[in-house]
This record gives C-alpha cells, sequence and structure tokens, in this order.
C-alpha cells in the first residue's frame, strides 16, 4: 500500500498552478517554516471572479497536492464559492490523505481565506452584508 | 537506476544470513530446549551464533544474550543498570540528547520512576565532549549510555575514552552501538564497555534479532518473564535461524569491514563534495568522525517529505528527519541537539549507502539531488524570500 493515492500523487509531481502573479488582486499565506509547511495563494479577481489563481508552497507531498488540488477546485469561480471551499472537499478531492497528513490540507483552505481576507481589506465595499 | 542508500534504516539481507537461516527452518526446525536429537542440533546451531556473535565484539558467548532487536537491547541494557543503582541509593544517569528513542523513551520512563537523567550536548559538529561527562559524573550516577555511532548523522563518539573514563569512576557504560557494529571495529575490552547492544537487520542480518552484551558480574534483570531461556534473562523459545543468520551476517560484514569501508569512505566524501555545490546547504556532523557509509545535508528552503518522493521517482531510496515524514510537528531530535533550527531541520536528506555501492551510483544520487532540490525551491515561497532578501540566510 502506497502512502499516497495515485490523485495525490499525480498533484505531487505535477503541480497545476504553480507560481506567482505579478500583479496580483490579492495574496494569502498560511503555515509557518517552524512547522514544516507554508502556502502563499495569488488571486487574480474580475468581476467577484477568481480569474486566476497561482500558489507557492513549502512543504510535503500532501502540502503541495492540496495546494494544487485547491486552485483547480477554486478556479473559474465566483468568490462567494471560493469562500466556502473546505480542506474536507480538498482531501476527498484527492481521494483522501492520511489521517496525520490531515492538516497539510487544512494549511490550503487557510491561504485561501487568508488571500479572501487581504482582498476584502483592500476592497472593504466587495464585502456583502 | 534503482539505488537503496537508507541502510541505516535497515539492509538487504546477505546471502550468507539467508543460507543459514534456511536449514533451520526446512531441517533444524527443533526447540533448543527439547532433550531429543532434534532439538540438541537447533541448541548447538544457537549456541555456536552465539560464540560467533561474541567472538567479532571480543566477548565470550556467555555474555551475549540474544533480544528481539536493538529496541529491546536498550531497554534491557538501561532497565538493568538502573535497578542495580537504585539496589546502591544511585539514582544519577548520563546520556545524550541524541539517543536513538529506545534510549531516550526508557529513560524518560525512568525519571518518573524516580532516577535523574542528564543529557549531555553533542555541539554542532555531533561528538560529545568528554570533558563535560567528567564533569556530569556524581557520587550518584550508575549509567553512562552513549551511542557508538548517531544513526541519523554517522557521528562516532569517543567510545574508547569514555569507557575510560566510566571505568576509572567505577560507573557503568551502556553503549548502543546498532548503527557500529559490523560497520566499524567494535570491542568491549579495547572500548570498556559493559553493555552493549546490537541489531541483526542494520548489518545484512534478519529483522527481529539483535543481541545484547553484558559484562560478565554486571547483573541483568529480565523483560519478558516466563522461561529458562538465555539463562533466564530473556523468556522465549529461541529464534534459531534468525540468531544463525544474524552470525553469518556479522561474521561476513567483518570479515570484510576493511575493504567495504576503503571502498565507501571514498564514495561518501564525493556525495559530500558534490552536494556541497548545492547552495545554502550544510552537511550534518562532523566530516571526519563518521560512518563510513553515511551522508546527511540540510537545505534550505524545502520540505524533505517532498524531497524523498521525488528521488523515489528517480529509484533513489534515502530518508529525512523532517516533521512531515516522522508525522509529528517536531523535525528530529537529532538535528535540533546539533543546533540545526527547525526551518533548516525540515530540509533534511540522510543517504546511508550499502556496501555494494559505486561510483556511478554517486554520482547518480548527485545530479538528481541537485536537480529535485532546484525543482522544490523553484516553488518555494520560503526560498523566494531567502533569494529576495525577505528573509536571511541560515545557511
Ligand atoms: C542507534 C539505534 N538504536 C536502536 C535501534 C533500534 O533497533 P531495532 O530496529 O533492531 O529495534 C536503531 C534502529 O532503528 C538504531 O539506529
Ligand atoms: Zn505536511
Amino acid at each position: 500500500m502506497a502512502l499516497y493515492s495515485d490523485k495525490v500523487m499525480d498533484h505531487f509531481r505535477n503541480p497545476r498552478n504553480v507560481g506567482t502573479i505579478e500583479d496580483a488582486d490579492a495574496v494569502g499565506e498560511a503555515g509557518n517554516a517552524k512547522c514544516g509547511d507554508i502556502m502563499k495563494m495569488y488571486f487574480k479577481i474580475e468581476d467577484e471572479v477568481l480569474a486566476d489563481v497561482k500558489f507557492e508552497t513549502f512543504g510535503c507531498g500532501s502540502a503541495i497536492a492540496s495546494s494544487s488540488m485547491a486552485t483547480e477546485l477554486i478556479k473559474g469561480k465566483p468568490l462567494s464559492e471560493v469562500e466556502q471551499l473546505t480542506n474536507k472537499a480538498v482531501a476527498e478531492a484527492l481521494d483522501g490523505l492520511p489521517d496525520y497528513k490531515m492538516h497539510c490540507s487544512v494549511l490550503a483552505e487557510e491561504a485561501i481565506k487568508s488571500a479572501l481576507e487581504d482582498y476584502y481589506t483592500k476592497h472593504p465595499e466587495k464585502k456583502k452584508q | 537506476m534503482r539505488i537503496y542508500a537508507d541502510n541505516a534504516a535497515t539492509t538487504k539481507m546477505s546471502r550468507a544470513a539467508i543460507d543459514a537461516m534456511l536449514p533451520c527452518m526446512e531441517e533444524q526446525y527443533g526447540n533448543p530446549s527439547s532433550l531429543y536429537a532434534l532439538g540438541q542440533r537447533a541448541k548447538e546451531i544457537l549456541e555456536k551464533s552465539r560464540e560467533e556473535v561474541a567472538a567479532v565484539i571480543g566477548a565470550s558467548p556467555r555474555e551475549i544474550i540474544f533480544t528481539s532487536g536493538g529496541s529491546e537491547a536498550d531497554n534491557q541494557a538501561i532497565r538493568s543498570a538502573a535497578a542495580s543503582g537504585r539496589k546502591q541509593g544511585k539514582t544519577h544517569i548520563i546520556s545524550t540528547a541524541f539517543e536513538h528513542h529506545a534510549v531516550l523513551h526508557t529513560l524518560e520512563a525512568l525519571e518518573r520512576e524516580g532516577f535523574t537523567v542528564t543529557l549531555l550536548p553533542v555541539h554542532e559538529n555531533g561528538v560529545v565532549r568528554t570533558e563535560e561527562l567528567v564533569s556530569a559524573i556524581r557520587d550518584d550516577t550508575c549509567l553512562v549510555s552513549v551511542m557508538y555511532a548517531n544513526n541519523e548523522i554517522g557521528t562516532i563518539q569517543p567510545i574508547r575514552e569514555i569507557g575510560a573514563i566510566c571505568r576509572e569512576r567505577g560507573v557503568l557504560f551502556h553503549t548502543d552501538a546498532v548503527q557500529a557494529v559490523g560497520h566499524i571495529p567494535v570491542d568491549v575490552d579495547r572500548d570498556n564497555v559493559d553493555l552493549l547492544s546490537a541489531s541483526a537487520h542494520k548489518f545484512g542480518g534478519p529483522k527481529g534479532i539483535g543481541f545484547l552484551y553484558a559484562r560478565k558480574g554486571v547483573r541483568l534483570t529480565s523483560l519478558i518473564e516466563g522461561g529458562a531461556q538465555e539463562r533466564g534473562k530473556r523468556a522465549g523459545t529461541e529464534n534459531v535461524a534468525a540468531a544463525a543468520g544474524m552470525a553469518a551476517a556479522l561474521t561476513e560484514s567483518c570479515s570484510q569491514m576493511a575493504q567495504t569501508a576503503s571502498r565507501l569512505i571514498p564514495l561518501r566524501d564525493r556525495i559530500i563534495e558534490g552536494l556541497r555545490e548545492i547552495p545554502h546547504s550544510v552537511l550534518n556532523g562532523d566530516e571526519q568522525l563518521r560512518l563510513p557509509s553515511n551522508v546527511n545535508f540540510c537545505f534550505e528552503g524545502i520540505e524533505g517529505e517532498s524531497l524523498l518522493l521525488l528521488l523515489d521517482d528517480k529509484g533513489i531510496c534515502a530518508s529525512s528527519g523532517s516533521a512531515c515524514t516522522s508525522g509529528s510537528l517536531d523535525p528530529s531530535h537529532v538535528l535540533l541537539a546539533i543546533g540545526r533550527v527547525h526551518d533548516v531541520a525540515h530540509g533534511s536528506l540522510r543517504l546511508t549507502l550499502g556496501p555494494d555501492a559505486t561510483a556511478e551510483e554517486a554520482e547518480y544520487i548527485i545530479r538528481n539531488v541537485k536537480e529535485v532540490v532546484e525543482r522544490l525551491r523553484g516553488f518555494s515561497p520560503v526560498w523566494r524570500d531567502l533569494s529576495s532578501g525577505k528573509r536571511p540566510h541560515i545557511l
């Protein structure tokens, strides 16, 4: 039995949406180097839709695969949907993660939340209610 | 190419070990405690294995107890010395910060039972300083336990000097020699060792067997009660086949020790030289005082597990002290003990060569580690911050 599912290994080996966005509308970060995983997300937002997303990750296979999968799940989606993404959804889309690796997928959700927060801090008028 | 470079984790069994084991399973399957000939032949194999094991470390057969491996031998050695110490009112134990968990966790358990433990620092080079041992010894010290060679960074400790100090002060000396036996010369008399642990699967023998050497006169307490096997110090029907395999593997690796070392040392040093070309990297552990097979590096800006997975794709089996490979949040206690900060310790790589390693494999390893480190740094936010000057380099 392998440590990771084929899907995790595929996203780990060929991560989607890797890189940075020079003129990003929002940047989010989660984790720290002390605990061993750091994720950074770059958002390009047009008309309250996530037009483009890129990520950079320092971390284990599970952290890299989670970042990659998370960007695929949110790319092109309205921010109202991006907001809803949970680490559970990321893990499920990857056909599961070992229990002790779940915290690595939490970082993807946190990095996305952090980017959204950055966006709404810069554009308070865009925040609903 | 497929390269097994994780020989400190375990080794491929040697042909000699397998050949020694098969007849014990197919023909000499008797119980060594049985009185009929079939049992007595198994007993003979067991005792011959004990003689062989004893011979290579300069011990006498009566001083060897077969155990389930290095962990059990460590537990029994420390528990035994602690029990003797307690009887004399001595409840202080000295060890080091970078021992194997089989030692450290046993010491933690003893602390909960009222013992006091001093862990000596191992400094940046990963070597204990004997003058620090001298000043740590107290009148109530009952045991000093220092590993012969470290399993992660491969550093070899001044065991002979430590043994001499302990002998002079009348303190029992245990050494976890799991990474040393079969790889570098070990002699219990020359080294003044009272208790020594070893494990077969680190030198081409089977998993699940090891031995504890206890100098004549050192009292052992048994961890497993129930029978008179191993002179009453370790109950349970003996694993004759495994003992035979261990003895054969050990005899063979010791007979080839000098040649193997002189072949491996240049390969090890070539890999060290090659990996040093990676910017912002560091060799962990003393460059000279290290096992012939061990290379251990930290690379800034990357994490160890992803490094291992990509190396596995290239056919290279290695290991790392990163938190994500251990399942805990902390990286290796060994790397922390030599002063590597968390950020850097996560990016560690241990390569431990097998006896058959080649120069071609060394070049393949260098080339691929370089490539994989570069690839991971390419999308690491930590590396971006380091290279843009936003975060200062540590290495
Ligand atoms: C230094 C050291 N001590 C003890 C052990 C434990 O040995 P075993 O796996 O035989 O229990 C190991 C191996 O992991 C080791 O490297
Ligand atoms: Zn992780």
